[in-house]
C-alpha cells in the first residue's frame, strides 16, 4: 500500500533546466515546491575528477541507467519495435541538472519563422509545398511573444554573445557577457565563410566569457577551454547548469525540498484535474503518493510522454485516422556536415562545449525554398569542443579502420582535421511517433515507451543540399581533402548523433492539434503541466535548449497565475 | 618439433618488434608462453634502483581479474596488437597494456553489461534497431577469444598465437566481415567490440590500465587531463605539452 504524503503546492517531476527554472519561479513567489527527481544529487564538486574520457563519454557515467529503463525502437508500423539495449544515437540524462549537466551549451533561439511555420510555409510556396503527411502546425505564440522569455532564461544563464546575426529575430537587450574568444580554428571559418558572402558570428554559449552573477545571486566562473564539456559536468562552475543557477535559487527561498532517488511512476487523475503522482522510493521499494495542487512534469521528451501515456491522461495518437494528440510529432534533428583533412597542426584538443562560430544563411526560410524539394534548413557552424583520443580517430574514407595504416592515418590527423556541423530541422511526419511498447517493461512493470521513426523524403533532401554546402566551406577553409557526410536512408539507432529529440506532447492553440496549451498546461487536466523539448510541433535549426528554457519560463508564469485564479490560462 | 620453433622464433620476433629488453626474455615469461607481460616484474628486478611509476602501475597490474589462462589472454593480446600495432610512431596495443585494460573491463560493469537492458524476449531485429544479443559483452569476448583460436587451428593448423602477423590478420578480416559464424551474436559485432576496446585500452587514463606511461596520448599529442587552456587558446601555433593522468592531480 502506498502511503499519501502531505499535499505540497507544486510537485516537478525531474530536476534538469525545466523543472529547475519552474522550482526556482514558483518558490520565489511563494509556492511550497517539492522535486522529485530519481537519479542522484550532484554539484560542482562531484566533477574535479572529470577529465576521464572512458568513464564519461565512452561508459557514460552520468547518463540514465537503461537495465531499469529504456525505449522500444522500430523504424516502421510493420517491423517489430526492439529495445534501445544500449546508450547510442542519444544520451538521456538521469540525476540532478538532467543533461543540463552533460550539455555543451549552445544556447539559442528558434527563429520567428519557426513558431509560425505553417502559416508563413503557406504563405510564401502555397499549401501543397510539402505533402499531407508532414503534419506541419504553428507553435500557437509567436517569436515576439516569446522574447521576455527568451531573455529571462539568457539572463538566467549568463549567455555569451554577440547580436550581429542578420537573420535571428530581433533581440529587446544584448546578451548578458561578450562572445567567447575567437580562436584560429574558428577564424578560418569566419574568414571562408565571409568570402563566400555569408555571415558568421559566435555561437551563443552557455560556457562564459567572464564571471557572472545572474539577476537572483548566482554566479557563474568564467570559461577555462579545457575541452571537456559535453557528457561532462564542468569542475569549474563555469557552464550553465541547473545545480549551480536555479536549483540553488529554489533551495534559497526555504519554499524547495528535493527528494532524490525518486521515481515517479504514475500521473493521479480525478475528473478534470490531478491530484498527484504515485513514486517509488528506490532504495526502499516503497511507494508513495504525493498529493499536490499542481504537478509539472519536467523529466525527458520520453517519459513526459510516457507518464502521460500510463496515466491514461489525453489520447494517444493514432496515424490510421489521425485522432489523438500523445505522442504525435515526434522529431529528431538532421545533421549535414562535412570532415575536412588539413595539412598543418591544430589545437583541436582545446575548447568548450559551444565554442564556436556560426552562419544562418542556410537556417529557416532565410533562403528562397522555391526550387527546392524540402523546407527549412540549419544553422552551421564549426564548433571547437575538445578532441578527445578514445573516440576522434578521424581518417579518410579509404583507410583501413585497423591495422598499421590505421593508427598511422588516426594518430596524424588527430590534430589536423576539422569538423563543420549543422543543427538541421527536422519536420513531423504523420508515421513518426510515440506510444506504448506492449512487449517489453520497465523495473517497475511500466510498458517502455516505444519510438517509430525514420527520415523522411524532407530529410534526405535537406541533408544532401547542406552538406553540399558545408562541403564548400570546408573546400575554401583550405582543407586538402574534403569529405561530406554519407546520404542519410534509415534511421539507425547505433552511433551517436544528437540529444535533441523532440515532440509527442507538443504545444498549441487548440486541444485537436496540441497535447498542452501555450503556457504548457494541459487541454485535459488544468493544473497539469507538462514542460521540455516534448512540447516542440517540429524541430528547428538550432540545438533545443534555449527554446525549452524561454517556454519554462513562459509556463511557470502561468502555474503562478493558475495557483491564485485557478482555470485555463487561454 | 618444427610447429614448436616456429612458435618461438615468431615470439622472439614479435619481441623484439615490440621493443622488449632482450635482458628480460632471459628470466621472463618466454618459456611460460606469456609475451611481455612478466618482462615488468622482470625489468623491475633488473633495475638498479627504486621505481618509477609505470613500472610500479605495470607491477599491480600482472594478474588477471576475468581471463583464466594464458592462452586465451594472449590471443586477446594478439589481436589487440594487430589492431593497433607497435610501429616508428610509437608503441602497439600490448606495450600500453591494452590486454590487460580489457581484462579489467570485462570483469567488471562493461562485462555484465549492468547498465544496459538485458531482458527478454530477444530477437535479432534490424541493424537499425542495434544490439539485441542475450549475451554480455564477456560472454562474446570469451566466445570470440575461443573462435579466434579455432579458426586459426581450422586454416592454418596452428594456435592463433603462433600465427604470422599476416595470418593473424587474414582470420580478424574474416571476423570483420562476418564471415565466421558465432552463436548468440555475430562475428563482425565482436570484432567491432574488439578494436573498440582496443582503441579504449590505448587512449583512456593510465589508471584504467592501459595507456601505460600516457604512451598513447604521446604518440597523439593529447595532453590528457589538463586544468586549463585559457593562456594558448587563441595562439596559432601548435601546442605541445606533456600529458598528465587524473592521477598526477
Amino acid at each position: 500500500m502506498a502511503t499519501t504524503l502531505p499535499k505540497v503546492d507544486v510537485v516537478v517531476v525531474g530536476l534538469g533546466w525545466t523543472g529547475g527554472i519552474i522550482a526556482a519561479e514558483c518558490a520565489k513567489a511563494g509556492l511550497k515546491v517539492l522535486g522529485l527527481e530519481r537519479g542522484e544529487a550532484r554539484n560542482t564538486e562531484d566533477y574535479l575528477k572529470v577529465h576521464d574520457e572512458y568513464r564519461y563519454a565512452v561508459r557514460y557515467e552520468l547518463m540514465q541507467n537503461l537495465s531499469k529503463e529504456t525505449i522500444t525502437i522500430r523504424n516502421h508500423r510493420k517491423m517489430p519495435a526492439l529495445p534501445m539495449r544500449q546508450l547510442s544515437s542519444f544520451l538521456l540524462g538521469e540525476g540532478l541538472g538532467g543533461s543540463g549537466t552533460h550539455w555543451n551549451g549552445h544556447s539559442w533561439r528558434f527563429l520567428p519563422y519557426d513558431f509560425q511555420i505553417k502559416t508563413m510555409t503557406d504563405e510564401k510556396y502555397g499549401p501543397n509545398k510539402l505533402s499531407k503527411d508532414y503534419l506541419l502546425q504553428d507553435w500557437g505564440v509567436t517569436y515576439d511573444e516569446l522574447e521576455p522569455y527568451f531573455y529571462k532564461y539568457e539572463q538566467t544563464l549568463g549567455i555569451s554573445g554577440e547580436d550581429t546575426n542578420p537573420f535571428w529575430g530581433k533581440r529587446a537587450q544584448p546578451f548578458p557577457t561578450p562572445p567567447m574568444k575567437k580562436t584560429p580554428i574558428l577564424k578560418k571559418f569566419e574568414s571562408a565563410t565571409k568570402k563566400m558572402g555569408y555571415n558568421p558570428f559566435m555561437l551563443p554559449s552557455a560556457n562564459l566569457s567572464e564571471p557572472y552573477t545572474n539577476p537572483d545571486g548566482a554566479a557563474i566562473n568564467s570559461c577555462q577551454y579545457c575541452g571537456f564539456c559535453e557528457r561532462f559536468g564542468c569542475e569549474y562552475g563555469a557552464k550553465s547548469s541547473p545545480e549551480i543557477t536555479v536549483i540553488p535559487t529554489a533551495e534559497k527561498t526555504n519554499n524547495f525540498e528535493m527528494r532524490f532517488r525518486s521515481n515517479v511512476v504514475e500521473v493521479i487523475k480525478n475528473g478534470n484535474k490531478v491530484s498527484g503522482v504515485k513514486y517509488l522510493d528506490t532504495l526502499s521499494g516503497e511507494e508513495f503518493i504525493q498529493e499536490a495542487e499542481v504537478v509539472v512534469l519536467s523529466s525527458y521528451v520520453m517519459n513526459n510522454a510516457k507518464l502521460l501515456m500510463v496515466s491514461n491522461i489525453g489520447e494517444q495518437y493514432n496515424p490510421d485516422t489521425g485522432r489523438g494528440t500523445l505522442g504525435k510529432n515526434y522529431c529528431y534533428q538532421i545533421l549535414p556536415g562535412a570532415t575536412g583533412y588539413f595539412d598543418e597542426q591544430m589545437n583541436t584538443f582545446m575548447g568548450a562545449g559551444a565554442l564556436g562560430m556560426t552562419i544562418d544563411d542556410f537556417n529557416g526560410d532565410n533562403f528562397d525554398h522555391s526550387d527546392l524539394n524540402f523546407i527549412h534548413g540549419g544553422s552551421i557552424s564549426i564548433t571547437q569542443t575538445g578532441s578527445r583520443p578514445i573516440e576522434t580517430n578521424p581518417i579518410p574514407r579509404d583507410t583501413p579502420t585497423w591495422g598499421a595504416e590505421f593508427k598511422k592515418n588516426s594518430i596524424h590527423n588527430f590534430t589536423r582535421t576539422l569538423g563543420i556541423g549543422t543543427q538541421g530541422a527536422s519536420m513531423p511526419h504523420k508515421e513518426n511517433f510515440l506510444s506504448l511498447d506492449s512487449t517489453y517493461k520497465d523495473a517497475y512493470g511500466l510498458p517502455l515507451l516505444q519510438m517509430t521513426y525514420n527520415f523522411t523524403e524532407q530529410d534526405r533532401a535537406l541533408h544532401k543540399y547542406i552538406t553540399e554546402v558545408t562541403q564548400n566551406i570546408m573546400k575554401e577553409m583550405g582543407a586538402k581533402t574534403v569529405e561530406g557526410k554519407n546520404p542519410i536512408t534509415d534511421y539507425d539507432i547505433v552511433g551517436y548523433q544528437t540529444t535533441h529529440n523532440t515532440g509527442g506532447t507538443i504545444m498549441g492553440a487548440s486541444p485537436d492539434n496540441s497535447v498542452v496549451n501555450t503556457y504548457l498546461q494541459h487541454w485535459d487536466a488544468e493544473n497539469l503541466f507538462v514542460v521540455g523539448a516534448g512540447n516542440f510541433p517540429h524541430n528547428g535549426g538550432y540545438n533545443p535548449t534555449g527554446t525549452v528554457g524561454a517556454l519554462a519560463y513562459k509556463s511557470a508564469e502561468g502555474i503562478i497565475k493558475y495557483s491564485k485564479s485557478g482555470g485555463s490560462l487561454v | 618439433m618444427p610447429e614448436e620453433k616456429k612458435n618461438l622464433s615468431t615470439r622472439r620476433d614479435f619481441l623484439k618488434t615490440s621493443g622488449v629488453a632482450a635482458g628480460a626474455l632471459i628470466g621472463g615469461g618466454l618459456i611460460g608462453g606469456l609475451v611481455g607481460y612478466n618482462v615488468n616484474d622482470n625489468k623491475s628486478a633488473t633495475t638498479p634502483k627504486g621505481t618509477s611509476p609505470s613500472d610500479h602501475t605495470q607491477h599491480a597490474n600482472a594478474g588477471f581479474q576475468f581471463f583464466k589462462n594464458n592462452r586465451d589472454f594472449e590471443v586477446l593480446s594478439n589481436a589487440t596488437e594487430r589492431i593497433f600495432p607497435k610501429d616508428d610512431l610509437g608503441p602497439g596495443a600490448i606495450e600500453l597494456g591494452v590486454p590487460y585494460f580489457i581484462d579489467r573491463q570485462l570483469a567488471g560493469q562493461y562485462g555484465s553489461n549492468s547498465k544496459e537492458y538485458m531482458h527478454g524476449p530477444f530477437a535479432v531485429g534490424a541493424p537499425t534497431q542495434g544490439y539485441q544479443s542475450r549475451l554480455t559483452r564477456a560472454d562474446v569476448f570469451k566466445q570470440g577469444i575461443e573462435k579466434l583460436e579455432e579458426e586459426a587451428n581450422k586454416r592454418f593448423d596452428n594456435g592463433f598465437s603462433s600465427l604470422e602477423p599476416e595470418q593473424m590478420d587474414e582470420i580478424l578480416t574474416a571476423f570483420s566481415k562476418d564471415e565466421v559464424k558465432m552463436s548468440g551474436t555475430t562475428a563482425a559485432f565482436f570484432f567491432r567490440m574488439l578494436r573498440s576496446a582496443t582503441l579504449e585500452g590505448a587512449y583512456s587514463d593510465p589508471m584504467y590500465s592501459g595507456n601505460n606511461n600516457m604512451d598513447g596520448w604521446r604518440m597523439k599529442g593529447f595532453p590528457g587531463h589538463q586544468m586549463s587552456y585559457i593562456a594558448v587558446i587563441e595562439k596559432e601555433e601548435f601546442q605541445k605539452i606533456e600529458p598528465k593522468s587524473l592521477g598526477s592531480m
